[in-house]
């Protein structure tokens, strides 16, 4: 069953267009990779599905679970299933981590109408997540990846992701800058969360990641659209020959 | 006498409201005599209106219009209301002292409790002797009514070297409706001591009242003392207030004060670091919404060398409040090694908001480090997506943010059972948005 359909999708930021008919159908349960060249529109296609401000789209439509997406506020999509690691995390002073992840959890939690998780049940279940992902306890008490290192921040959205336990997961370059051992236990920390009900985009330039991050599909962008799909050796196919003959067929 | 002025009050001549009052304040004849000067004097300058340098963003003319007669005596409806909101207000362990409609309520306060640690009596019984209390070096109209007006009040002093045991907690209460209270303490910290003040403001079922409160400290060398005021008035209550504060050498003096409440307040504080070695944080959040105007002025004058005096400023405003925040620091001839620091910050969330900054650096001196920063700016859309993006929906993204940035200034407040106290009161400032 389709889990995430984006139909024919065109958007524009700030009267340009950068999406022309984006077209991306992810099934339950798949991993979906996404390559292509720096500015083919990867990360526009991550937040418009996130639902951040600022992008006009004026053609086609997004739907998860069957539902329109575009028709949502992003934190209902928060609620409903719909986490997007992010590139370039924020840093957020004066609010606490541990604060911030459990004001987060309950309300996607309330908009669901679940109870809210009581102190001890969310502590053993940070510190459970946190443990796995490499996590020291002592980081979730500064303020949301402030002070943090470029690998640890990618690492904090890897723990949200694990916390949130979101239905669609849609990791915007998880491997940009991390080292080879980070690389590999945030990808551990991906792929404990892969299930028959849960779905990931993945995103990004290297084939390494997709050694960890094992893909059932590979999709090539370029220059707002997704020009090629195939299985998982199209990337090695791209790493072997770069992204020159798909610019033509964009 | 000011003609303009006595035609603003609403048919009610301005001499009416000392006349009508006279009989029922404090002090001996003697004392009478200096509130009728002190009368006199705001008669002759009439409410501060915007031509004043000093009230220029506080026009009390234009917001307040005039002061209204003084409250009747609380009764015992009034006095049941004073103990649920004493309940609700009370700091976990603190020394209360209940001033109910600026006369102090004995059967609500703990003055048993304090008598072991610190002097206790009175401004009623203060005033019997001398008028000493009713002067101050500075005066305005405000103050002048304060001082012609003030019906009580309490007046600690806290001998050398004590060190309290508890936070002593003056909790003011206005039970009155559409009236006006004055009060006036006094608080002498010896040497040596260490003591932490809080002073709350709170309404109980009253509205559209007026406070005028006036606080005079003085801080003995070595002393360290914690001072933290919390005004809460009602959404439509006047609360003017005057800090003397007075502070010797090697003192750690630490004041935080937050405005939640009141339709038009103004904090004026006039501290003097008169000893040398001493440091002075005075730290304050403005939390303002609807159509609220809040002001706080705070003069700092460093009359002596080698003192540090830090501000650190935070006005959150929505709708169509209005944020005032003055800082004057004066460094005098001799003051050289003066190291003066205030930071200000304001967060506006709505575009009809506003927010006044008027730094003011008076230095006379050549040796000093002296400086201020002020920014003014809306929420950060990019903190705000990634809030929501992770399931906070609007208010309640902005309300952590708010949190965090307001925290700057809270996290001054050294004692961690305080801070969450303030915590508490910003929270509820912030469910009250939405
Ligand atoms: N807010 C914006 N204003 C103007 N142009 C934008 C904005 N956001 C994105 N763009 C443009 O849209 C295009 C696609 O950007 P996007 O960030 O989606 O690319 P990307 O595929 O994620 O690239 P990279 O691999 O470098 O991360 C770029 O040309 C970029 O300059
Ligand atoms: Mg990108």
């Amino acid at each position: 069953m389709a889990l995430l359909e984006v139909k024919d999708l065109q958007v524009r930021v700030e009267e340009r267009e950068i999406l022309h008919g984006l077209t991306l159908t992810v099934n339950e349960g798949e991993i979906h990779a996404i390559m292509g060249p720096n500015g083919s529109g990867k990360s526009t296609l991550s937040h418009v599905i996130a639902g951040k401000p600022g992008y006009e789209v004026t053609g086609g439509q997004i739907l998860f679970k069957g539902e329109d997406l575009l028709e949502m506020a992003a934190e209902e999509r928060a609620a409903k299933g719909v986490f997007l690691a992010f590139q370039y995390p924020v840093e957020i002073p004066g609010v606490a981590t541990m604060n911030f992840l459990r004001t987060a959890l309950n309300a996607q939690r309330k908009a669901r109408g679940e109870e809210e998780f009581s102190t001890p049940d969310f502590l053993r279940k940070v510190r459970e997540v946190s443990k796995s992902l490499n996590i020291p306890q002592d980081m979730l008490k500064r303020g949301v990846n402030v002070g943090f290192s470029g690998g640890e921040k990618k690492r904090n959205e890897v723990l949200q992701m694990a916390l949130f336990e979101p239905s669609l997961c849609i990791l915007d370059e998880m491997d940009s800058g991390l080292d080879i051992d980070a690389l590999r236990i945030a990808a551990d920390g991906v792929n404990a969360l892969r299930s028959p009900k849960r779905s990931m985009v993945v995103i990004t330039h290297y084939q390494r990641l997709l050694n960890y991050i094992v893909p059932d599909v590979v999709h090539v962008m370029s220059k707002g659209r997704v020009v090629k799909s195939g299985g998982k050796e199209l990337a090695l196919e791209l790493e072997a020959s770069g992204y020159a003959q798909f610019e033509d067929a964009a | 006498m000011n003609v303009a002025v006595a035609k603003t009050g609403k048919g009610r001549a301005v001499s009416d409201l000392f006349t009508s009052a006279e009989g029922r304040l404090p002090g001996s004849p003697g004392i009478t005599a200096v509130r009728r000067e002190a009368f006199e004097t705001y008669e002759r300058l009439g409410l501060p209106h915007r031509r004043i340098e000093e009230w220029k963003y506080t026009d009390l003319r234009a917001l307040v219009g005039e002061v209204l007669p003084l409250a009747a005596a609380p009764d015992a409806a009034a006095l049941k209301r004073a103990a649920d909101a004493v309940k609700a207000h009370a700091i976990d362990g603190a020394h209360k002292l209940v001033l109910v409609d600026s006369v102090l309520a004995a059967d609500l306060s703990d003055v048993k409790a304090l008598a072991s640690e610190a002097g206790f009596k009175t401004l009623r019984e203060t005033l019997e002797k001398d008028a000493d209390l009713l002067k101050t070096a500075t005066v305005d109209a405000v103050i002048a009514l304060n001082a012609a007006m003030a019906t009580d009040g309490v007046v600690l002093s806290i001998a050398d070297g004590v060190q309290l045991s508890a936070p002593i907690q003056i909790i003011h209460i206005a039970t009155a409706a559409s009236a006006s209270a004055f009060s006036r303490s006094q608080v002498a910290v010896g040497k040596g001591a260490r003591a932490t003040i809080v002073e709350t403001f709170v309404a109980a079922g009253a509205s559209a009242y007026q406070v005028n409160d006036a606080v005079i400290v003085s801080v003995g060398d070595n002393a360290d003392v914690a001072h933290i005021r919390l005004m809460d008035d009602a959404p439509d209550a006047v609360n003017v207030t005057s800090h003397f504060v007075t502070i010797g050498a090697n003192v750690k003096y630490n004041f935080f004060n937050m405005t939640t409440g009141a339709a038009v307040s103004r904090l004026q504080g006039f501290i003097t670091l008169a000893g040398e070695g001493s440091e002075l944080s005075a730290n304050g959040v403005n939390l303002l919404q609807k159509t609220e105007h809040g002001d706080t002025t705070l003069v700092v004058d460093h009359a002596v060398p080698n003192c540090v005096s830090r501000e650190v400023f935070r006005a959150v405003i929505d709708d169509r409040a209005h944020s005032v925040f003055q800082g004057r620091i004066i460094v005098r001839p001799d003051a050289q090694k003066t190291d003066g620091k205030m930071m200000t910050r304001a967060l506006l969330l709505s575009d009809e908001a506003e927010a006044d900054n008027k730094p003011e650096l008076e230095i006379f001196a050549d040796d000093v480090s002296c400086g201020h920063g002020a920014t003014a700016g809306a929420l950060d859309d990019s903190l705000l997506f990634y809030l929501k993006a992770r399931g906070l929906p609007e208010k309640q993204a902005q309300a952590l943010l708010i949190q965090a940035f307001v925290g700057e200034a809270i996290e001054q407040i050294a004692d961690d059972n305080l801070r969450e106290h303030v915590i508490g009161i910003a929270e509820r400032w912030l469910e009250r948005r939405s």
